[in-house]
């Protein structure tokens, strides 16, 4: 019994002594601390739940953010009008309109200047809106719902326009002529299916939208859907996967 | 030991062999293999591997003294890592979609992290019999009773903003796939003026909702048969049908980021301690308090007593069974503990046909007058359709296979009459869920039980328990944890009607 009792206190010691020697050995090798980016990860790695509230607050600011843009603009319209109101938040958001009965385009700039001079048609109504490139929502929506005559709504490229907000449209469908929802990364087939109530429709574009799978099928039953509008889809690629897939074998037996 | 000094040396040469070799040295003599290293000064190539193997030898030789020695966690009996905790502030019985969103909400509601100590119990981690993941997935606040559109309207907000509710930092946003295309009911000549008030009672509500004559019918849906029907009322926002499991999976996800605590487990008995009071009449009334759940691992005989303040029946359509274990319902005949919990299991089946002419991208979710329903199912001519069976024809419960002459008899006439595309069909496939019905009055009951005092009750949906859960879901919360309804006031759905026999009949239930 106290034979390996005796060879472990002597392992022990031994490796104790070895490793002093290998850490002395190793030490010498390293000339410096390590960097300061290694530093400071190490630093954040054993902080783990104070950066998970950093980042998730940070996730909480843009959101609200956001939604201080798209809020709703009670007091302009109790001052000014509905229409007003339309036309400022319109603004605000650095889209651009036009008046119905009017010919010019009212628009801001990229650093969000514009000219008062829409002050001066007061009641009149908004008959085209472009808010492409704009982060327009859901809850922006809201003050543009009382254009009960627009004809023409141009949400290009929008980020923030998604299934909610297509179903919201139904507000329009007496008046709506045009739509342009391309290039809008959060709509899928189920927010198409939505815009079964603008029958009313005369061109709509659906063209780059990376949200819905199969767009050839989803661009035919959406002709059926709408049969008096036109819709543009470009931007697509309809190549079947596994033509593109014997492309590569010829091209590596040729290589071969 | 010269002569292992030699062996070693002639190994070394082969290196194939030093590879092979070496493993077994080391198994068969471990003293043997200490004492070699007294050989260290023959070169440094030797000192480099015993370097490396050296420091993972010392770690797993401390790591099994540190074991063995007194004063450390090791035991030799091992506890099963499934178990629930011994003690919980809340346990949630059932894992569907109501009780995961109960769980959800009391994480996000509570002032202080860890606040509550919340454990989900959940029968089948499979969920093959569970009524959330075999239902349609509908959403529609086309009801008669104004709290039912309020949870609608609720829930339909909630699944707009659900990457603010239910995101997880560094995981996948939700995407519930949500079809927007809306409900149609039709209505026939008897049940029109319901359907109008039903009407006015959603707009009322803010549900937008819109009525169709007729004509304006066939000219919106041509597909539709238009004979028989005399109104039509077509829901134009937040009505649609999503996916359940993918609801169901980001609640649970966000829970368990929060805290929440999973276990697979079937809950089989209860321990309260009973307060005997008296009537001025000289009857006794029992007032229960659950002292501790057990909770029985599946396909095993190990149980775990949870010991809890306040237990959520989220169990859906075995909520009754659950009861039923407390002595709910095996009292004397006009007592409250003579009233069972009127919620039972019903059958109900879902047919995925098959129709290549059938209706396209626009097709709502149609429900007839009578009772046969239908819905778009993927872009590929593909039909989810049903009815409800009568009274009298309730199929047997105590399975879920399907009938499916059912659907000759009752189902495909009435699809076929009301769409004559349907006439030519194909049933590609078809399963069985149930409700968790509520025989009383096929609304959900929500509260404590008045003769348990901590138990809440939220179950009896009766095939609306999905659409509804994340705002019953954040009732609940607010009834656990503030005392009473803020939101959304469901003091109308407690248990206190069916005491005293007043039914909230839903003049719409598909």
């Amino acid at each position: 019994m106290s034979a390996p009792l005796t060879s472990l206190h002597r392992c022990c010691q031994r490796s104790a002594l070895l490793l002093h020697v290998a850490r002395r050995r190793w030490s010498s090798s390293s000339a410096s601390p390590p960097p300061l980016h290694t530093r400071l990860l190490l630093f954040l790695t054993q902080r783990f739940y104070d950066v998970e509230m950093l980042l998730s607050w940070r996730s909480q600011l843009t959101r609200n953010q956001l939604q201080k843009k798209n809020v709703y603009y009670g007091y302009t319209q109790r001052f000014y009008g509905l229409d007003i109101a339309s036309a400022y938040f319109i603004l605000s958001l650095k889209g651009g309109f036009r008046f119905a009965g009017q010919s010019e385009w009212f628009y801001a700039d990229q650093k969000g200047k514009f000219s008062w001079d829409f002050l001066n048609h007061k009641d009149t109504p908004l008959e085209e809106v472009d808010m492409s490139y704009t982060v327009i929502n859901y809850r922006g929506l809201c003050n543009l719902e009382s254009q009960r005559s627009l004809r023409t709504l141009k949400l290009r490229g929008c980020p923030e326009v998604d299934d909610w907000f297509l179903a919201r449209l139904h507000v329009f469908q007496d008046s709506l002529e045009e739509l342009d929802i391309s290039h809008c990364p959060r709509i899928t087939t189920g927010g198409l299916a939505a815009l079964r109530n603008l029958k009313g429709l005369k061109r709509l574009d659906v063209s780059s939208l990376p949200g819905i799978s199969s767009p050839g099928l989803v661009i035919i039953l959406l002709e059926e859907m709408l049969p008096q509008c036109q819709i543009t889809a470009t931007g697509y690629d309809y190549n079947l996967n596994e033509a593109e897939g014997e492309e590569e074998e010829e091209h590596m037996q040729r290589q071969r | 030991m010269s002569a292992w000094r030699r062996l070693r040396v002639k190994l070394r040469s082969v290196p194939g062999f030093l590879v092979s070799i070496r493993p077994t040295q080391r198994h068969t003599s471990p003293y043997g293999r200490l004492t070699l290293c007294r050989s260290l000064s023959t070169g440094s190539h030797l000192r480099n591997e015993f370097f490396k193997d050296l420091e993972a030898q010392l770690a797993a030789f401390r790591k099994k003294a540190a074991d063995a020695l007194p004063g450390s966690s090791w035991s030799p009996l091992q506890i099963n890592p499934n178990l629930p905790p011994e003690r919980a502030d809340i346990v949630i019985v059932g894992g569907g979609v109501v009780g995961w969103s109960i769980a959800y909400w009391l994480k996000q509601k509570e002032m202080v992290r860890g606040g509550v100590r919340v454990v989900v119990v959940e029968k089948d981690p499979t969920y093959s019999q569970a009524s959330t993941v075999l239902s349609a997935g509908g959403i529609r606040q086309q009801f008669s009773l104004l709290e039912n559109i309020h949870l609608s309207l609720a829930s339909a907000d909630f699944m707009r903003n659900i990457n603010e509710h239910l995101g997880v930092l560094n995981e996948d946003p939700v995407d519930l796939q949500f079809n927007q295309s809306g409900y149609l009911f039709l209505a026939n000549e008897e049940v029109a003026h319901i359907m109008e008030e039903n009407y006015s009672t959603q707009r009322y509500a803010g549900a937008k909702v819109s009525l169709l004559s007729p004509t304006q019918l066939k000219q919106k849906f041509p597909w539709v048969n238009t004979d028989g029907v005399v109104l039509a009322s077509y829901g134009l926002e937040n009505e649609g049908w999503f996916d359940p499991w993918t609801l169901l999976n980001a609640f649970r996800r966000k829970a368990i980021s929060m805290g929440v605590i999973q276990c697979y487990g079937e809950v089989t008995d209860f321990k309260c301690t009973t307060n005997v009071l008296r009537t001025s009449s000289g009857d006794t009334v029992d007032l229960k308090r659950i002292g501790s759940v057990k909770v029985q691992m599946p396909n095993s005989l190990e149980y775990q007593p949870v010991e809890c303040a306040i237990v959520v029946n989220a169990a859906g359509a075995f909520s009754g069974k659950l009861t039923e274990m407390l002595g709910i319902g095996s009292g004397p005949k006009d007592s409250i503990a003579g009233i069972p919990l009127p919620v039972e299991p019903r059958k109900r089946y879902v047919y995925v046909v098959h129709c290549p002419d059938g209706p396209g991208l626009d097709t709502p979710f149609l429900i007839d007058y009578s009772g046969v329903y239908f819905r778009r199912e993927g872009l590929g001519g593909n039909y989810i359709a049903g009815v409800s069976p009568e009274e009298a024809e309730e199929p047997d419960t105590s399975n879920l296979e399907v009938d499916h002459q059912f659907f000759e008899e009752r189902v495909w006439p009435g699809l076929a009459h009301r769409v004559p595309a349907f006439e030519k069909l194909k049933v590609t496939s078809a399963w069985a869920g149930f409700y968790d019905y509520n025989t009383f009055d096929q609304n959900g009951i929500i509260g404590i039980h008045p003769l348990i005092n901590n138990m809440y009750l939220a179950t009896g949906f009766s095939g609306h328990g999905l659409q509804h859960s994340p705002a019953v879901g954040r009732a609940v919360a607010e009834l656990i944890l503030d005392g009473n309804f803020k939101t959304i006031d469901l003091s109308n759905f407690s248990f206190r009607r069916i005491l005293t026999q007043e039914p909230m009949l839903e003049k719409n239930i598909v």
